[in-house]
């Protein structure tokens, strides 16, 4: 072909014409999506419990025996669709209860009083200002809410389990099997989950958006405190006040918000 | 040149193979399905955008809304029309599933059709059919 400047001016203008036209089909293509609506509104209920950081003082005096802690984790367990697997390799828990000398290493002590070593110590998600499970999630399926609540987006979670190595705790669960025929029976209130995510306790957020206390809680007989950590005034502040408190392994920084009187 | 005859027969059957799928289903087109609506999505008459725009777009408004309410806690929906809705896909009466009372015949009809499959019943409760 021979070139000549008539046929490459007519080139340059296409290229041109083409160039230019993108702004316009963008404009075109936005115009045909359906968003969630413009006048419409998206709000927190008007019960919601609000909180800056969301926190519980476990009284363990008042929970001396496994018996008592027993219900509690029933609650919890049966309205979030917990399952029972049958082996232990692919347990999930999100409350369980541990040996004194193993949720409080930073107390060891060679000789340990008598109450210590038989107390059932009631442990669960422990919502850290701090969280290592968060920085260590790739996908930001966990993350932590404005609330204080270190929350999962299961939707989110591509089961890599980072958080689980990351979490000092160990409260996080895998689901290495389909967890549905394992549970007994389905709350239809809450989603179950499936193989492949990880999952652990959320702090009842489904029930303090409609201005309800988390199962535990209610379930405790006033053993659990919660409330805002941030307000002098809250019921837990009082309790942390008024009593002798610690925390599951301080020096590692991560910032518990669940503390216990022992 | 002599093999002409071999040749054109030889397309002939390959361009018939290849094509069997069409000339095999000609004419065999399954109808567009129409999602049966619950009496009570039927009563209410409106969901929570009108229905062109909900045929079109709910898998985008299911997707903003599950960020909504799991990442910033904001679970209440008013629509255009002043109605309050629980931005839920199946837990509640205020739910789409509240009111979709039947996923066999809503959900399903379409999604088989188009074979798409999500994945939302892993994880949610489908409603209970009523057979």
């Amino acid at each position: 072909m021979k070139n000549s400047r008539r046929s490459f001016l007519k080139i340059a203008g296409l290229a041109a014409l083409g160039i230019g036209s993108k702004p316009v089909l963008n404009a075109f293509a936005s115009s045909g999506e359906h968003g969630a609506g413009a006048a419409a509104e998206t709000y927190r209920g008007a019960k919601a419990l609000t909180a800056k950081q969301w926190g519980m003082v476990i009284d363990m005096r008042k929970l001396e025996k496994a018996e008592d802690l027993e219900p509690i984790v029933a609650a919890c367990h049966s309205i979030h669709n917990v399952p029972e697997m049958e082996e232990k390799r692919h347990e999930i828990k999100w409350i369980w209860h541990e040996e004194f000398k193993n949720v409080f290493p930073d107390l060891e002590s060679k000789y340990l009083d008598e109450r210590s070593e038989r107390l059932p110590v009631l442990v669960l998600c422990n919502h850290c200002e701090n969280p290592s499970c968060v920085r260590a999630c790739p996908t930001q399926a966990t993350f932590k809410r404005e609330d204080g609540i270190v929350l999962m987006d299961f939707h989110r979670c591509i089961g890599c389990r980072f958080c689980m190595a990351a979490c000092p705790y160990g409260s996080r669960s895998f689901n290495f099997r389909d967890p549905r025929p394992f549970i007994k029976e389905v709350d239809s209130g809450f989603p179950t989950r499936m193989r492949g995510v990880v999952e652990k306790c959320n702090f009842c957020a489904e029930r303090l958006a409609v201005g309800k206390m988390p199962a535990c809680v209610e379930a405790s007989n006033g053993a659990i405190a919660f409330g805002n950590l941030e307000d002098p005034e809250s019921d837990v502040r009082k309790l942390l006040k008024e009593n002798f408190s610690i925390r599951r392994k301080p020096s590692l920084g991560t910032g518990p918000a669940v503390y216990y009187i022992v | 040149m002599n093999d002409k005859k071999w040749i054109i027969t030889g397309l002939v059957v390959f361009t018939v193979i290849i094509l069997f799928p069409l000339w095999y289903n000609f004419g065999k087109a399954a109808p567009a399905p129409e999602p049966v609506l619950s009496a009570k999505a039927k009563a209410a008459g409106y969901c929570v955008l009108p229905k062109a725009e909900m045929k079109a777009g709910h898998m985008q408004i299911l997707d903003v809304w599950r960020s909504s309410v799991v990442r910033t806690g904001k679970r209440i929906y008013k629509s255009t029309t002043g109605k309050e809705f629980n931005m839920s896909l199946s837990t509640g009466e205020n739910s789409c599933v509240g009111c979709h009372t039947s996923k066999v015949e809503f959900c399903d009809k379409c999604h088989n059709y188009a074979s798409v499959r999500p994945y939302c019943w892993d994880c949610h409760n489908a409603p209970k059919e009523a057979m």
